[in-house]
């Protein structure tokens, strides 16, 4: 038996540009969106370990009206209810004001065993979120599976790190988030779009969470960002024509490069 | 810009939330599961067995039919899957509509409840994989000229006769077969595994690479009493299956050539010539434009015959306009777009040339440009010219 919440996040699309808003944070309202594509791996990993035993999963998204896409999205594949917190003090906010957002809906969700997320969201690209709501939640914390078994209460998974590969457990209530070498995740089937349509949504306010506008949003983080400034676009390659000599003037590319 | 040469009159406010959604969902399993791999398929004329149980899982198999673990969806939604597979390749596409259009829509439209419990479930789960036998070496655009008989004989039947051009039939478990008998055309659910049932690949195709056709033989095929198809007779039981077929088709058609016009745009743009990118020529525009204005056009003319469709008012000769116009000119389109890529544009590193040949076969079957045109002819004048 697991109940699993799953944190998804409404994210620009990558191929789209990338617009910044006044505050000179992402603009994730003017922008065409999607369910970030590092959060299917946790929703399909919660659906395998709910259909190997039972449970639900239950999907939480913080973000503007759009993020609701990424919930539904979820729903489609196959994700059994969502919660959407909605709420426009929430703009702006940085990655402690966001766990503290999601700690909190979470503990109003109360009934869950799991709370599983991605490695990382494809727009802020942090890593932070699991272990600071793990810190919130007083729970342990399982994170990067690429691996994850489940006996009983206690889960283990497999960590591949750079130097070593760990295998690590934990029991009872835990946080875990899993990396994109996990599994394979699945398409919402054509049965998966219209049932989500029946699937229940609730949109929590921050005022439902306890939660204080000061506490959030862009005058509450902790850092800030002070400028942006497009990276320029990649200049084209530079063609040698081969004209005999084309292997010296590789050669010597390199060695003006200090590559040989 | 790149949105509004995909869309340029912004079709897709035309379309629900719903059927948007499932668009995407065959996008993506084209763009990862088929397009990466379909240059090599069709080099080594492979068909993709191992996706059809994931077609089966997304919803695929006889998508448009209710009931028997089908998915339900409307003409407009099987339209929109039908274009996106074909994006991919002809070849994905034709083995969704031979198994949902044809051999499964036979089974749903005139098979007993026995018949539908024994075979559907397992086809629409892609579990099992099913043929159509209707057009025979001398029986094409003429079908009621065929040659395959049914005779009683006590309680059996009694199958002989040969099909040709009948996709799947190698791999089948199950195949319709469309035979004479002493009361008109029947259909008959003929296990592939009946004694006296062989099907062969035919070989040598410049067309349709990725999927299977084939040569059937039937020789003293027995089969059960209740082989038969119970409600149907005469030729309006395979036809009423082609024009299902025939309705994917001009979606489908739409699909390759929108592929090939994005292959050809991306090239444009990128190719240089005489210091410019070749997008820059007016001649290179013209074509681009070309191919624009008929692919809105098309998937207009699409749209409008599934709105019918899902409406129940549809009629046969306008499925004959959209699938005679449509194929058409996305042949057209497909071979203008391997123009845009020269030389390059006949190797299978580009997908134009692929789709054209591949449209050779759909402008084929499924009715001819020529049986379309004298359909409609005989519409128009009241005149039968055939």
């Amino acid at each position: 038996m697991a109940n699993i919440v799953v944190l998804v996040k409404y994210v620009p699309d990558a191929t789209g540009d990338r617009t910044f808003t006044s505050d000179n944070t992402v603009d994730r309202v003017g922008v065409d969106g999607l369910l970030s594509e590092l959060d299917e791996y946790a929703v399909e990993e919660a659906l395998k370990v709910v259909e190997a035993g039972d449970g639900e999963v239950t999907v939480l998204t913080v973000g503007p009206e759009q993020a609701a896409d990424a919930v539904r999205k979820a729903l489609q594949i196959g994700a059994h209810k969502g919660v959407h917190v909605l709420d426009d003090a929430i703009a702006g906010s940085d990655a402690a004001a966001t766990s503290l957002v999601l700690a909190k809906a979470i503990e109003k969700i109360a009934d869950y065993d799991i709370v599983m997320t991605g490695l990382a969201s494809t727009d802020g690209a942090m890593s932070v979120v699991p272990a600071m709501l793990a810190e919130r939640l007083g729970l342990p914390q399982l994170t990067f599976a690429s691996e994850l078994t489940i006996e009983g209460d206690t889960i283990r998974i497999r960590r591949d790190g750079d130097a070593a590969t760990e295998t690590i457990e934990a029991s009872g209530k835990m946080v875990v988030s899993v990396t994109d070498q996990i599994n394979e995740p699945r398409y919402p089937s054509f049965k998966g779009i219209m049932a989500a349509k029946k699937k229940p949504v609730e949109t929590w306010s921050i005022a439902d969470l306890g939660i204080e506008a000061s506490q959030v949003g862009t005058a509450a983080a902790w850092t800030k960002v002070l400028s942006f400034e497009p990276r320029p676009p990649r200049t084209a390659g530079e063609i040698v024509t081969d004209e005999g000599d084309g292997g010296t003037k590789l050669a010597e590319y390199l060695a003006s490069k200090k590559f040989v | 810009m790149s949105t509004s040469a995909d869309d340029y009159l912004d079709l897709d406010t035309l379309l629900s939330p719903d059927e948007i959604a499932l668009r995407a969902t065959v996008r993506a399993f084209v763009d990862e599961r088929i397009k990466p791999h379909v240059a090599q398929w069709f080099e080594e004329a492979h068909f993709p067995r191992h996706l059809v149980k994931e077609m089966g899982d997304l919803g695929l198999l006889g998508m448009h039919l209710t009931g028997y673990g089908c998915a339900g969806r409307s003409s407009v939604e099987y339209g929109l899957a039908a274009m996106e597979l074909e994006a991919g390749d002809s070849g994905i596409r034709t083995f969704v509509s031979v198994q949902g259009s044809l051999a499964m829509s036979a089974i749903h439209k005139f098979g007993s409840e026995e018949q539908k419990q024994t075979w559907l479930p397992g086809m629409a789960a892609g579990d099992l994989i099913g043929c159509f036998g209707l057009t025979e070496p001398g029986a094409g655009s003429d079908p009621a000229s065929m040659a395959t008989r049914a005779v009683r004989d006590g309680d059996e039947w009694v199958l002989d006769g040969s099909k040709r051009w009948i996709g799947l039939a190698s791999i089948a478990d199950v195949a319709v077969i469309w035979a004479q008998t002493d009361e008109g055309i029947r259909g008959f659910v003929v296990p592939t595994q009946s004694e006296g049932f062989t099907a062969t690949p035919i070989t040598g195709k410049l067309s349709m690479r990725t999927s299977i056709q084939c040569d059937i033989t039937l020789s003293g095929v027995r089969l059960p009493a209740d082989a038969v198809l119970p409600d149907v007779k005469g030729l309006k039981g395979p036809f009423s299956c082609l024009n299902e077929a025939r309705y994917g088709i001009m979606w489908g058609a739409m699909g390759a050539a929108r592929d090939a016009y994005e292959a050809a745009l991306a090239y444009a743009l990128e190719r240089r010539q005489f210091d410019v990118p070749i997008a820059s020529f007016q001649l290179t525009q013209a074509k681009l434009v070309d191919m624009v204005l008929e692919i809105q056009k098309g998937q207009l003319v699409a749209l409008q015959t599934g709105r019918l469709k899902d409406a129940g008012t549809l009629r046969p000769e306008q499925i004959s306009f959209g699938k005679l116009n449509n194929v058409r000119e996305a042949i057209e389109i497909c071979r203008q777009a391997r123009t845009v890529i020269g030389g390059n544009g006949v190797t299978l590193d580009h997908s134009p040339l692929r789709h054209a040949n591949n449209l050779e076969s759909v402008r084929t079957y499924e009715g001819t440009d020529e049986v379309h045109t004298l359909i409609m002819g005989r519409i128009l004048t009241g005149i039968s010219a055939f």
